[in-house]
């Protein structure tokens, strides 16, 4: 699984990761990806023409870092945070498809400390941060074998529609 | 009535798509035993290679923590429920104080 995997999501979205990166550094930002995965929205776009998204972003439930000790270089997102973010999903008919963070002037790549720490299936965004101006944003998703992360990439779309018309098709 | 144990969305692909699984155990240890046993490619996610919960792998018996009860060997009684939750991290690469460009320490 994981492979060649595409991630959808609005400029406006993307444009929002960078601003809370810009806005939280030289600390780190950190937020869930609610959406939907492919199973889903292949039920709800099925015989409407449009093209089907791998994975589509359609909104973003910011977090506060919790690492007060290090903000700087590290994030933590407590599980209590974790289904605060799930609950939201679920009251829009979406779901936690993955996590975004910054990386305060740092490449837009994971760390050995990001791979210790992913689970597999979720979509790890990361926005470079350099000297408080967002640059790169990159999007992984972690090997089977935990190993190493694969590129996956990002597709800004304006699918606004889909967003608006899609929850009532979505099941449970 | 087994126990009941609540498989998260990333470790679903690894359990046959399942959102949940049951088993009879008289532990969460055990019951997280039959878990990786049936699905076995859950447990690189789930243990270190020293077979210790990873530290970002929650485990709840009904809403409480097992860090705060007797860890893997809490007790588990027909009709509970276990809960694996994940928690995030990450973070840029390991600060060293003589290179690091934010330059504190
Ligand atoms: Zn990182």
């Amino acid at each position: 699984m994981a492979d060649a995997a595409t991630l959808w999501i609005s400029g406006s979205l993307a444009e929002k990761i960078r601003a809370h990166g810009a806005e939280t550094y030289p600390h780190e930002c950190c937020g869930a990806l609610l959406g939907r995965d492919s199973s889903a929205v292949l039920e709800s776009d099925r015989g409407d023409g449009t093209l089907i998204p791998a994975r589509e972003i359609l909104q973003l439930f910011p977090l506060v870092n919790r690492r007060d000790d290090s903000p700087r270089n590290r994030f933590s997102v407590t599980a209590e945070d974790v289904l605060a973010a799930e609950k939201a999903a679920r009251e829009q008919g979406l779901e936690v498809v993955g996590w975004y963070h910054s990386h305060p002037d740092h490449p837009a790549r994971p760390s050995e400390y990001d791979r210790d720490h992913a689970w597999p299936w979720y979509s790890y965004i990361i926005v470079s941060v350099q000297n408080g101006t967002p640059q790169d944003m990159t999007s992984w998703r972690l090997n089977d074998d935990r190993a190493e992360f694969s590129p996956e990439g990002i597709e800004i779309r304006h699918r606004a529609a889909v967003s608006a018309t899609g929850f009532s098709t979505t099941e449970k | 009535m087994p126990v009941k144990v609540m498989i998260p969305s990333p470790l679903r692909p690894y359990a046959g798509k399942r959102d949940s699984a049951e088993f009879s155990a008289r532990t969460v240890g055990e019951a997280l035993g039959h878990l990786t046993t049936e699905f076995a490619e859950l447990r690189k996610h789930l243990f270190t290679e020293d077979g210790k919960l990873r530290s970002f792998v929650n485990v709840y018996v009904n809403d409480e923590d097992i860090r705060y009860l007797a860890k893997e060997n809490t007790p588990t009684k027909d009709g509970d429920t276990i809960s694996i939750i994940p928690s995030i991290a990450g973070g840029v690469y390991l600060a060293s104080p003589s290179r690091s460009p934010v330059g504190q320490r």
